[in-house]
């Protein structure tokens, strides 16, 4: 178990760099998840504090100790690859008990091992199967597996579940989190998959270009997204983002839309970080922010506005439901019964509590 | 029905000509190995017959004893193993070293690996004067020694790329996994990649096999008395008195079996490599 510190880590292919200037700590026993979009930097990252890429400059510290220069098979580490790299010639039994072989244990001791984590994984009945033999699921536990076994003091995930079917992925989101609760060992998750870093992470990491755009607790992130690109990675369906101009009057503060000119109100005491009147800005607001309006008056700190749906999609549970804003496509989430049909007109309440506001130029929160 | 009862034929008639083609293909393959078989069993005055003579009469084995003893066929033979074997050793040994090390390092850039290939578009006659002068200074001519190294040289450009290949399509990851979990750079090379890369370390060493086994320009001109290969004893068939046909055709026959076995033994390796696609995804 460790800590993980990380400081002013550089990382290029020739010209072109991958990683420019992390820095980065995680606490003993959290689980950690590096998430963005495709070429962000977070498997590089990962890689890199795997020993199985060089920093170009920076220093990664694990338990305290640097380890830039050590190899990867020194730095205590296990990883859990995308395409699983279980080694095809050797069975579920052998590939679990390869690290443990390779670092010489004595041979009872790695039987004893690889059964406790194929007990702890319900897959004792695989021991003697091939990869080959394997569904994706049983792949993925395998080398899982062969990452718990050998204890390691710090555990990395690379987008270990994008190769599986929806359903056996939420399965095994469910199991890598447990495995978490039961281990409590330090655990950073690469993955694109903002469900996953949500729903697994202690502490998100959000990367963008190489670089750190926002870390904290999910929640944090969540309900306070430092940028406009945080806010549009985070949450499903997307927030919605709609340009206008800050309204800055005796009367309180409002934000017009573009387009028809809509205006909507601002709550009083939202804190504006100092943007004058007539400030570009963009608005943005979660679809699950928006509920159909009931009662004579919205509830302190919405809007009603009265809203013809152009879309509807039913999930079960939920709908979503389009409507335009100013000139802009909104999508709100709706209960299962608050719609019935396309072009059907109801009273809408905004929360503009919960609403972020970026400045249209450096899209930071304001 | 309707369909079932219109295909029917096409379906008869489709293993017809398929087993005509293929009688005719065997024809065409085996009939000259037959008359090699043939000619090596049959006494001297049937080579030429009028009608020819499809099996003698009276088979004899005395061109075998002849060609292996008389002309020193088996000493050939011996020197051929010899040779050969340890030539593709070498260049499957060394071959799977400069494959790897080209695949997974990048060793020399982009240039090297070609560089290595370019080796084989060098026309053995510009070589063999300079390798044959070198040889005498070192007094590497006709020994197994000099043969060896000379076939290993030959042989490595297309060992090295047969499997620079193999490695190239192999993912890294299962070797990047035996790093992080404990081995250094050997053992992920010995225990994850060689195992993995084994169909085509074989079919380069096959093919290595077949190059060296079948050589007779470097043979002829690097040995003579001592180290001589099976190709070059051929030669001595063909002289004054006429050609030897029947201790041509024994010696042929004996010179076939090791390639036919190294084939069968290959074959169930070459069949494996196809099948180990199949693991991953």
């Amino acid at each position: 178990m460790a800590d993980v510190r990380i400081t002013g880590l550089h990382k290029s292919y020739g010209a072109v760099p991958a990683v420019r200037g992390v820095d980065l700590e995680i606490k003993d026993g959290k689980f950690a998840v590096l998430v963005g979009p495709s070429g962000c930097g977070k498997s590089t990252l990962l890689r890199t504090i795997a020993g199985l890429e060089d920093a170009t400059h920076g220093t990664i510290e694990i338990g305290g100790e640097v380890v830039n220069d050590m190899r990867p098979r020194d730095r205590d580490v296990a990883m859990v690859f995308q395409d699983y790299a279980l080694y095809p010639h050797m069975n579920v039994a052998r590939n679990i008990g390869f690290g443990l072989k390779a670092r010489k244990f004595p041979r009872p001791e790695i039987d004893a091992r690889v059964m406790t984590a194929a007990d702890m994984l319900g897959i004792t009945q695989l021991l003697e199967r091939y990869p080959r033999q394997l569904s994706g699921g049983q792949r993925q536990r395998v080398a899982i597996g062969r990452a718990i076994v050998r204890n390691p003091q710090l555990f990395l995930f690379d987008e270990p579940l994008s190769n599986l079917d929806a359903q056996l992925r939420d399965e095994m989101r469910g199991e890598i989190k447990r495995l978490h609760q039961e281990i409590a060992t330090t655990m950073i998750y690469v993955t694109h998959d903002q469900i996953e870093a949500m729903t697994l992470a202690d502490r998100i990491v959000l990367m963008r270009d190489g670089l750190i755009e926002q870390q904290g607790a999910p929640l944090d992130l969540f309900e306070r997204p430092a940028t406009r690109f945080v806010a549009g990675f985070l949450g499903s369906p997307k927030m919605n983002f709609l340009p206008g101009t800050l309204m800055r009057t005796g009367d309180g503060d409002a934000i017009r839309l573009g387009g028809d000119g809509a205006s909507l109100p601002l709550p009083s005491g939202r804190l504006l970080n100092g943007a004058g009147d007539g400030a570009a800005v963009i608005l943005g607001l979660r679809p699950e922010h928006m509920t159909r309006g009931a009662g004579p008056a919205p509830p302190d700190g919405a809007v009603r506005l009265d809203a013809e749906i152009e879309l509807l999609q039913p999930t079960g549970s939920r709908t979503y439901a389009t409507f335009r804003l100013g000139d802009q496509p909104v999508l709100a989430e709706l209960q299962a019964h608050d719609v019935s049909r396309p072009g059907e007109r109801i009273p809408l309440d905004i929360n503009l509590r919960r609403a972020a506001i970026f400045d249209a130029e450096t899209e930071r929160a304001l | 029905m309707a369909t079932a009862s219109v295909r029917r034929p096409a379906r008869r008639g489709a293993p017809i000509g398929r087993i005509l083609f293929l009688s005719f293909w065997l024809i065409f393959v085996l009939a000259p190995l037959y008359w090699v078989f043939i000619t090596s069993i049959k006494p001297s005055d049937d080579y030429l017959a009028v009608p020819p003579v499809w099996f003698p009469d009276e088979p004899t084995l005395v061109h075998y004893t002849a060609a292996l003893f008389a002309y020193r066929g088996l000493d050939g033979l011996v020197n051929s193993l010899i040779v050969s074997l340890s030539a593709t050793v070498l260049s499957a040994v060394l071959g799977t070293l400069m494959a790897y090390s080209l695949a997974r390092f990048n060793t020399g850039g982009k240039h090297l690996a070609f560089w290595v290939l370019s080796q084989r578009f060098l026309p053995p006659v510009a070589v063999i004067l300079p390798i044959f002068l070198i040889y005498r200074t070192l007094r590497m001519t006709d020994t197994h020694f000099g043969l060896i190294v000379a076939y290993t040289v030959l042989t490595l450009p297309v060992s090295v790329w047969m499997m620079y290949a193999y490695f190239r399509q192999m993912p890294k990851s299962m070797e990047e996994a035996a790093l992080v979990d404990g081995c250094t750079r050997w053992q992920a090379f010995w225990s994850v990649a060689v195992p993995l890369a084994a169909p085509g370390i074989v079919a380069a060493a096959v093919f290595a096999f077949i190059a060296c086994w079948t050589e007779f320009f470097f043979a002829l001109i690097l040995t003579s008395r001592d180290a001589f290969t099976l190709p070059t004893v051929f030669r001595a068939f063909i002289g004054f008195q006429g050609a030897q046909y029947g201790e041509a055709s024994a010696l042929a026959i004996v010179s076939l079996a090791p390639s036919i076995a190294l084939g069968i033994l290959a074959q169930r390796h070459l069949v494996r490599g196809l099948t180990l696609g199949a693991v991953r995804g």
